[in-house]
């Protein structure tokens, strides 16, 4: 019983600070403090007028549409050789793919901004935040899509290709609709670590600032932060909501090619 | 088909990484770079107590916010694989692995407005009367940066020891306490020794990451509580000096790594001990 008070107490220190956002985003009050003043949507409206806020926005949308794709594509890769096939190496080559997982962020945001900008004197752009973001959001889509994979009988597919179908149209027949919850769920949680994420997308950032980069500089201004609070309560309400999707389809998923769900992800 | 992500992992992964460590051999020369060899950058680094200091207080905030974070978590770990019904797991690791998902910038900043002068816990323990006036050693340290650090990263760590835990077979607790141990010299001797591999997997994967973060100390940390990875930081981006940076990065990588495979050995001389 006392353990289960202290789960409660521990999820409410989870959700201290998100449970601030829309308290201080409704308060009719520039200084982010208790005790609070009145009730306001004046904030929610400022963020409709900011151009700037908008660009950011739209910049982080397509960052997060293509990292999503490319992160899940090559997360399908990954899952599926790793549940169907034995190659050499394989524990190693999953454990590269694997590695961006425990690396700080910092190291991969340097690293890529010396080959960017130093080696291939590039610029840097949107696709350069890209590539770094399809390479940490790509272990998160293999670890949701390896629930997908696993426990798929091979001879479902087998079956499909000794009745006629091609090695392609056998996988878009028979595994593609098993498959398909959890890579919608891989896509989703993609999408949102990309929008969500900063410290990398601080260095490889061009000339347009992604959404987390704008709001960084935000921080900086006292007279903008009842603006942030109003952003990232929109922010953590469209999380949610994504996230809640992306679970449901995932445990759709696992119960389709019967497994019995563990729970999360990791 | 594993070729793609492999490609891609040692494109933009591996190779970055060597380019890296071949940089930090290199000196910055106002505007390009001086490609002979020399250890220059990391003799600066043993030379200049600041980078030293640094690195010890990232080493110092990282472990405690390793050992913060796995003590705190290794209860609710507990509680919702052995406590929980099967059917509501699920929902339970849902509802700790959603803060994490969500605005990560905004969630560091709120932690400032709870630990502030004028924050919620100063005003919510004046208004109780605990305290007369507000304390001031949460925000702008160390100890501020080590709370939101582990608040970050809570999940993290909840996952692998959960994982673990559910592994454990129950019949193995059920012959422990009928060949006479108590519910709590069973926790010791048989759950915990069991769920050590899900404890390492968290130790490493908060401990590890950790010391990459520089948000955290630089909105929160104030003067006193800035890490290395600021430093890494300006060295890349105001300072203009790509490789001491480098050097930093690694450096500071060399010694999160060493410490980590010192615990996983430790650790494994440990369970053999036991066995």
């Amino acid at each position: 019983m006392s353990l289960r008070i202290y789960a409660i107490a521990y999820l409410i220190f989870l959700y201290a600070p998100i449970i601030l956002l829309p308290i201080f985003a409704f308060n009719d009050a520039t200084i982010i403090a208790f005790p609070l003043s009145g009730f306001t949507t004046e904030w929610f409206g400022e963020l409709m007028t900011t151009k700037a806020l908008h660009g950011a926005v739209q910049n982080s949308i397509f960052i997060a549409v293509i990292t999503a794709s490319l992160s899940t594509i090559l997360g399908i890769c990954a899952a599926r050789a790793g549940a169907m096939y034995n190659f050499p190496l394989k524990r190693g080559i999953l454990g590269l793919v694997m590695l961006p997982l425990v690396l700080p962020e910092i190291i991969v945001a340097v690293s890529l901004l010396i080959v960017v900008v130093q080696i291939l004197d590039l610029g840097l752009s949107n696709w350069t935040v890209i590539a770094a973001h399809v390479l940490i959001c790509t272990p998160f889509c293999i670890a949701i899509l390896n629930g997908a994979f696993q426990n798929l009988d091979p001879s479902m597919e087998e079956a499909a290709m000794d009745l006629g179908e091609s090695r392609w149209s056998a996988f878009r027949l028979v595994t593609f609709p098993l498959v398909m919850p959890g890579i919608i769920s891989s896509f989703l949680i993609a999408f949102t670590i990309s929008l969500d994420e900063f410290i990398i997308a601080f260095f490889l950032t061009g000339a347009n600032p992604t959404m987390p980069v704008y709001i960084w500089g935000l921080l900086r201004f006292p007279s903008s932060l009842p603006i942030v609070m109003a952003l990232g309560t929109i922010l953590v309400a469209l999380s949610i909501i994504l996230l809640t999707i992306a679970e449901i389809l995932r445990r759709r998923g696992m119960a389709r090619v019967g497994v019995k769900d563990k729970g999360g992800f990791l | 088909m594993v070729s793609p992500p492999l490609v891609y992992a040692l494109l933009l992964l591996a190779f970055p990484l060597g380019a890296i460590v071949l940089f930090s051999f290199w000196t910055q020369n106002f505007m390009d770079v001086d490609t002979t060899f020399t250890l220059n950058n990391y003799r600066e680094i043993i030379e200049k107590p600041i980078y030293f200091a640094l690195l010890q207080r990232s080493l110092f905030v990282s472990g405690t916010v390793t050992f913060v974070t796995v003590l705190l978590a290794f209860p609710v770990a507990y509680f919702v694989s052995f406590h929980v019904r099967p059917d509501r797991k699920s929902l339970w690791l849902f509802l700790i692995t959603i803060p994490f998902w969500t605005s990560y910038l905004i969630r560091v900043f709120l932690w400032k407005v709870i630990l502030g002068y004028n924050g919620v816990v100063n005003t919510g323990l004046l208004n109780i009367g605990l305290i007369d006036e507000p304390l001031t050693f949460i925000l702008y340290n160390v100890n501020a940066v080590i709370i939101t650090l582990a608040h970050a990263f809570a999940p993290f760590a909840i996952l692998p020891i959960f994982v673990a835990l559910e592994k454990i077979d129950r019949s193995l607790l059920e012959a422990s306490q009928d060949l006479g141990e108590s519910k709590f010299t069973t926790f010791f001797r048989v759950t915990l020794p069991l769920s050590m591999p899900g404890l390492v997997a968290a130790v490493l994967i908060v401990f590890i990451p950790t010391i990459g973060d520089y948000v955290t100390p630089e909105l929160m940390g104030g003067a006193g509580g800035k890490l290395i990875a600021n430093m890494i930081q300006t060295q890349f981006l105001a300072l203009n000096n790509a490789p001491l940076g480098a050097a930093l990065a690694i450096v500071a990588m060399l010694c999160v790594t060493a410490i980590s495979l010192l615990f996983v050995f430790l650790n494994r001389r440990y369970l053999r001990g036991r066995s």
